[in-house]
């Protein structure tokens, strides 16, 4: 057993919203409720759930983007929550995330290089020189080219865009990526090239993975765990092979049936 | 062979780049009573084909060549009046966003029933009833036809177009990606409710998707567009079983399987240009 890179428990995330009549009443959405996961080092853990399951609240509440109510996230031996501004700040060079949507997450007045290099300047990694030689090792590692550096975001593909959004994250050589739907906004042929990009990123550079999908068929590749989430807490967590041979839990057992591509429907 | 649709040699281009093919030469069949899916990936010219079928293109675009036989009349003469009759009535649509084809300040009893007013002349108690039957038949209790489209969730939502959908008993209905923005639990109701509904009233349904699960699930046949053109096109379990065209093949092999036992295999495009195009 490899050991935990991150672990969290108690995750408790709660939202007031408006309701009743002219929305003068409130009600409480627990969008995590007593939450507990673990990501071993190495290895993707793979959280899928519905919308509104409390797939992305949890990633960004283990990143600490969002205030957790209650909670502990223990990450390489520190708890997240527990840390000053500054300290978080240092941390997350080791945690990074890639986005869904590579047409919003890539700000469109900066250049390709300024967008990847700008996290080694936040960090005070190496000279200009240096930070520039790593921008394009990157570049030409995700696909792309040096002379893309000089270009801006509105000039490439979806596909294209989301490699940039990869080595935006993986320039800073983080410890753990959060995969937020990353491939959810992209064509097929585009998506399997770039499940392959980040399975190969992940054995060089011994990457571990937090991998937020809706896609059961996605995950099945990616993931060497699984965590199920559905209304805010996670209903099943263990090996995804065997998950999926072998599903405990009646929500599992519905999700896993949905795939489409297993039953011919009426003729 | 007794077709329900039948379209020929069909050509789109901008009307201002009259070189640059979007849909070029495609041609394919539909039955009555069954499916065929158009699959492809976006760019591929599927949804325009269907927007082209009811005559309801983009204006900066030109249909320049090709006929829609529909029932033994080409679509493609009729006037814009003649087309009203058809739209909604004998052809129902259904789109990919429930959210955003809906009207939101209408309640959706209402907007059932405004096809069945307009194109059957119903009214009153008799309008009524029917949008209550209606309902009923896409599963959702008759008492929410006085919802808004805020109080519904998404797969109620997309069942409201089924119902406006089928209204009108049509013979024929193009789904443009009707379960893309669902749950996958979700969208697994709405294809079985749409394959239970095509079979009772032996309706052929013109289905569009990118997912080759859905595919397999809903599909009698299946035309493969890729570029503008019809690489591919036969009974379902030809065309996933044993695909021909080398397109096909190689998308079929970038579409993860459920159980993790194939690798996953890009499209190498300089490969498919000098192999086939």
């Amino acid at each position: 057993m490899s050991e935990l890179i991150l672990s969290a428990k108690g995750l408790v995330k709660t939202y007031r919203q408006r309701s009743g009549k002219y929305g003068f009443g409130s009600t409480t959405i627990h969008a995590l409720d007593d939450v507990a996961v673990s990501v071993r080092r190495g290895s993707t853990l793979a959280v899928v759930g519905e919308s509104g399951s409390g797939k992305s609240t949890l990633a960004r509440c283990l990143l600490q983007l969002q205030p957790l109510d209650a909670g502990e996230v223990y990450f390489e031996g520190s708890n997240l929550a527990g840390l000053s501004g500054s300290e978080l700040r240092a941390a997350r060079r080791h945690l990074q995330m890639v986005f869904q949507d590579p047409f919003a997450s890539l700000n469109p007045r900066m250049k390709i290089g300024e967008i990847v290099g700008e996290g080694l300047l936040i960090h005070h990694m190496g000279n200009a020189a240096e930070r520039r030689d790593r921008v394009v090792r990157m570049l030409e590692r995700v696909g792309l080219s040096q002379a893309d550096m000089q270009k801006y975001p509105h000039e490439f593909s979806g596909g294209q865009r989301q490699r940039i959004g990869i080595a935006r994250a993986l320039v800073l050589e983080p410890r753990l990526v959060v995969c937020d739907e990353p491939v959810s906004a992209l064509d097929v042929s585009i998506q399997a090239q770039i499940l392959l990009l980040l399975k190969e990123l992940q054995q060089e550079m011994g990457l571990s993975y937090l991998f937020i999908s809706h896609d059961l068929r996605v995950v099945r590749h990616m993931a060497d765990e699984i965590a199920v989430m559905h209304r805010g807490r996670v209903v099943e967590q263990g090996d995804v092979a065997q998950i999926y041979a072998d599903p405990q839990q009646e929500y599992t057992r519905k999700l896993l049936n949905s795939i489409p591509g297993q039953h011919r429907l009426a003729h | 062979m007794n077709d329900l649709l039948r379209i020929e040699g069909l050509t789109i281009a901008p009307a201002a780049d009259p070189q640059r093919l979007l849909v070029n030469d495609v041609s394919f069949a539909l039955s009555p009573g069954r499916t065929t899916c158009i699959v492809g990936e976006s760019g591929s010219g599927k949804s325009l084909s269907a927007l082209a079928i009811m005559g309801l293109l983009p204006s900066a675009l030109k249909r320049q060549s090709g006929h829609v036989i529909f029932q033994g009349n080409d679509l493609t003469t009729f006037s814009s009046t003649q087309m009203q009759d058809i739209r909604g009535k004998r052809i129902g649509m259904i789109f990919q966003e429930p959210m955003t084809s809906l009207n939101p300040v209408l309640n959706v009893g209402f907007q059932i029933g405004e096809s069945l007013a307009v194109h059957l002349g119903l009214g009153g108690k008799a309008l009524k009833s029917k949008v209550a039957a209606l309902l009923e038949q896409v599963g959702i209790p008759p008492e929410r036809a006085s919802s808004y489209p805020d109080e519904l969730s998404g797969g109620q939502r997309q069942r409201v177009m089924i119902a406006m959908s089928i209204a009108c008993e049509p013979a024929m209905l193009i789904a443009d990606e009707p379960t893309t923005a669902l749950d996958v639990t979700v969208q697994a109701q709405i294809l079985s409710l749409l394959a239970e509904l095509k079979q009772r009233m032996n309706m052929g349904m013109l289905f569009i998707t990118h997912d080759f699960g859905v595919v397999a699930d809903i599909a009698d046949d299946v035309v493969v567009m890729f570029r503008g053109q019809v690489v591919e096109s036969g009974p379902v379990n030809d065309v996933l079983g044993s695909p021909q065209h080398p397109y096909t093949q190689a998308l079929l092999a970038c579409v993860p399987d459920a159980a993790g036992l194939k690798p996953l295999k890009p499209i190498d495009y300089a490969w498919l240009n000098e192999a086939a195009l």
